[in-house]
């Protein structure tokens, strides 16, 4: 048996054989259509309808774009050269550029300190936003920039906002030094330096050292009025709700009811009566013969609407915690401000990047609401001076298309970069 | 040798109240208290002072006296000579209405993008998605200022619907769009008709208690009721038979073309067509993903779960997965209402007689009542938020998590 069996093995193969190829259906573009677009008979039926949807919003879309007009003076002159074809007459941007950005007050020869503003915007955001990438002594820059921005926009003397930036920089260090006291010391005595700086900062407010020309807030408009409200408000509001938020979690039950109270009312209110606050009802509330500016008066209010919302958010951050985080803190022996500011805040922030990114989203759009208590911003400059003037009366869908694509990639852009920093952030190693 | 005594109690020193951390809390609240106490103080004698010097008042006088303006859209009877307390009345039924009306959209809306989100489909996923972040991410003023532009300045005028070869059409002889708004075809309720109400609305608790019945029978039983075909009837047969044994009471009134404008049917202003649709396209993106987000917050482990168990798809959708989804959903859904309601005060910006024009922006102007029109407005949108959370809380308790 044992000899016929070595003989009927003739050959054995030693090598695997090649791998024959998977069925043209299983393959690349097949399978994966089969797969995503048409893998049962409803699921075809989608297909096609999306396909249809897609078609009909392009059919509409693309050559108006393609064809649209650029150069021109009005209405009147594109339709001359578009002479009954399909196009968009794009020639108002070109020919608003400057208003649909800045308003029509702002003097034009003095563009360029907005933009410039604008352009370190990104360099003064950068530190923050790319903390693990960009050297820490960038962040100096960041510090700077509130009160090189405000110089370059509204002009006038540098001595006011340097006197504030050094005020802001006195007040960090008489902090650090009374801190050893006590936190509560510390803040106080940081406090009394900054006040005595504003009350410096405003009587220099007249000199003329280094002067740029003055712009008065009434002045700006345009999509620039957006970004100020914006980036004030955000930045503003984010200590100011840390700080209810806390007071909402308090043990002290005055203090407590103090941040309900304001947290509840601000939310249950829409920002409109709030900005009706800001246009008519604030000046009553303020010493007789006192003028406040329309924008602090609308920065004021948009920054309490905003803080409100982010300290639900940041509230939701802290009750995210575990409780032992905070009995850990307690353990070490650490004072409240220490715990807050070591154990608790970074984690609980961390946890509310996300709502955070949405109020700060959500605020910039809402900084539009600002038309109607007859602000020239963007929605209101396209209301307002450009679709009343004779030239561009009609042009709706340009502008307005122009004004949602520029919202657009703000809030787009913002929401991919907190999804980003959400994954950088992210420790727990699964 | 040493013995433990007690600690020596300490007589109360001032110091104490800052460095004890048993008094420092009352030192903090009283001093919150006062600066608190001083700041009201401070606006309260500032407004005083303000009030004096331009000899006014606080006085809600004039909500009795005639309001003297027109109000386009009104639910309940007004005339410019009625009062300004019932212009208030007409912006706050206005308000509710588009609050409903877009309330009802957005959630068919945001449904729909949301479970289609969801979908195996490519093309259809990526179609949602644009629709989602496309309309998130532009502000809802614009929105609103772009659909009211459609409304306005794209659609016909009502004399292009005249002629043998018209322009413009009606859409199946009864629907209108025109830039004067949409026209609908009304219905009358004639004698009798508030039987056939009556009869529908007994249908939809019948359509609840079949349902119920089945769901019962399923538990106690296995015995599987078909729901599908049977509540369809339900809902709609005894109201057919009703309605033509009552001798047809519900007739509709088309909208014709007369004069220079339609007559008849009912007219739905340009404004309310703009702002409802708005929003309820804003929100259902919003809504979207608050949909897919609660379907995603359902765990795989339950839908294998439940097809071990022999469950057919539908069934798992009915009674695994959308009982712990809507848990996760319901709660931001309410506060997407809550935003609706409140974004619908941008009202304003296309001429919706809400509460917010009318109160807050006609009455105000006309009468120089700055304060008690803007405190009246809030107290109205304080009261529908604080009585929307309230039921929140409520429903918030009832579904929670009955864990040990």
């Amino acid at each position: 048996m044992s000899d016929t069996h070595a003989e009927s093995v003739a050959y054995v193969r030693d090598t695997m054989l090649p791998e024959s190829p998977p069925p043209a259906a299983e393959t690349g573009v097949a399978k994966w259509m089969k797969q995503n677009l048409f893998a049962t008979i409803p699921n075809s039926v989608l297909t096609v309808a999306a396909i249809l949807v897609i078609y009909f919003l392009l059919a509409a879309t693309l050559p108006w774009i393609l064809n649209g007009i650029w150069n021109a003076t009005s209405i009147r002159e594109c339709r001359e050269i578009l002479d009954g074809a399909t196009g968009g007459c794009f020639a108002v941007l070109s020919d608003r550029w400057n208003q649909l950005l800045f308003g029509f007050k702002y003097p034009s020869e003095l563009y360029w300190r907005p933009a410039l503003a604008f352009l370190l915007l990104f360099a003064a955001a950068a530190p923050v936003m790319f903390f693990k990438y960009l050297p820490s002594k960038l962040l100096l820059f960041t510090a700077i920039y509130p009160f090189l921005a405000f110089w370059l926009i509204w002009g006038g003397s540098i001595l006011p906002p340097l006197i504030l930036l050094i005020g802001f920089a006195a007040a960090y260090v008489a902090f650090k030094t009374m801190e050893r006291k006590g936190f509560g010391i510390g803040v106080l005595s940081g406090l009394g330096v900054l006040i005595v700086a504003i009350i410096l900062a405003g009587l220099f407010s007249e000199s003329n050292v280094l002067a740029l020309e003055a712009v008065a807030s009434r002045d700006m408009g345009g999509f620039m009025l957006n970004m100020i409200l914006g980036t004030v408000c955000v930045s503003l509001s984010i200590p100011i709700g840390i700080a209810l938020a806390l007071g909402r979690q308090s043990d002290m039950p005055i203090i407590k009811w103090i941040c309900v109270v304001f947290i509840e009312f601000i939310r249950g209110v829409p920002l409109i009566t709030l900005l009706f606050v800001a246009n008519v009802v604030l000046a009553y509330f303020l010493p007789p013969g006192t003028t406040f500016d329309l924008i602090i008066r609308v920065i004021i209010m948009i920054t309490a609407f905003a803080s409100a919302y982010i300290a639900e958010v940041i509230r939701g951050g802290l009750a995210a915690l575990p409780r032992g985080q905070y009995e850990a803190g307690d353990s070490l022996g650490l004072d409240y401000a220490q715990a807050m500011r070591l154990i608790i805040l970074p984690q609980a922030l961390k946890i509310s990047i996300p709502g955070i990114v949405n109020v700060a989203v959500g605020l910039f759009k809402d900084t539009t609401l600002v038309s109607v208590i007859s602000m020239f911003d963007l929605v209101g400059m396209i209301r307002g001076p450009i679709l009343a003037s004779t030239d561009w009366n009609g042009v709706y869908w340009e502008l307005f298309g122009f004004a949602a694509l520029l919202f657009f990639v703000v809030c787009y852009g913002v929401s991919q970069y907190s999804q980003w920093l959400e994954r950088e952030l992210n420790t727990d190693h699964r | 040798m040493t013995t433990i005594t007690d600690p020596q109690q300490e007589s109360f020193r001032p110091s104490m109240l800052l460095n004890d951390t048993r008094y420092r809390s009352y030192t903090f609240q009283f001093i919150a208290l006062m600066v608190l106490i001083g700041i009201i103080a401070y606006l309260g004698y500032n407004l005083v002072l303000n009030l004096r010097a331009a000899g006014l008042n606080i006085s809600y006088e004039f909500l009795g006296e005639p309001a003297g303006y027109d109000i386009n859209q009104t639910l309940v009877e007004y005339t410019s000579r009625s009062s300004h307390l019932t212009a208030a009345i007409v912006g706050i039924l206005n308000t509710l209405l588009v609050a409903f009306l877009a309330c009802v959209t957005a959630t068919i809306f945001g449904v729909i993008a949301g479970v289609l989100r969801l979908s195996n489909n490519w093309l259809v996923r990526k179609l949602m998605a644009g629709y989602v972040e496309a309309f998130r991410n532009v502000p809802v003023l614009i929105w609103i200022i772009i659909i009211f532009t459609i409304m306005t300045a794209v659609l016909p005028a009502p004399r292009a619907f005249r002629g043998e070869d018209a322009d413009a059409s009606m859409i199946l002889g009864s629907v209108a769009f025109t830039n004067r708004g949409v026209y609908v075809p009304m219905p009358i309720w004639g004698p009798g008709s508030m039987v056939v109400v009556v009869t529908f609305i007994l249908s939809i608790v019948g359509v609840f208690a079949y349902r119920a019945y089945a769901k019962k029978l399923l538990f106690d039983t296995g015995r599987l009721l078909p729901t599908g075909w049977p509540s369809l009837a339900i809902l709609f047969v005894p109201s057919i038979l009703m309605f033509f044994i009552m001798g047809q009471p519900i007739s509709l009134d088309f909208p014709e073309l007369g004069g220079f404008n339609f007559r008849g049917g009912l007219q739905i202003g340009a404004p309310l067509i703009a702002l409802w649709f708005a929003l309820s396209i804003y929100t259902g993106a919003f809504i979207a993903e608050n949909v897919r987000a609660g379907i995603l917050a359902v765990s795989k482990g339950q839908t294998e779960a439940a097809a071990s168990l022999g469950l057919r798809p539908r069934r798992i959708m009915n009674l695994v997965i959308l009982p712990q989804a809507l848990r996760v959903i319901i709660p931001p859904l309410i506060s997407q209402y809550l935003n609706i309601t409140k974004n619908s005060s941008l009202a304003i910006a296309v001429g919706y007689a809400d509460i917010t024009a009318t109160l807050g922006g006609i009455t105000l102007n006309q009468t120089g009542r700055a304060i008690e029109c803007v405190l009246l407005l809030m107290l109205f949108y304080l009261l529908i938020s604080l009585g929307i959370s309230a039921v929140m809380n409520v429903y918030n308790n009832a579904v929670r998590l009955k864990e040990r």
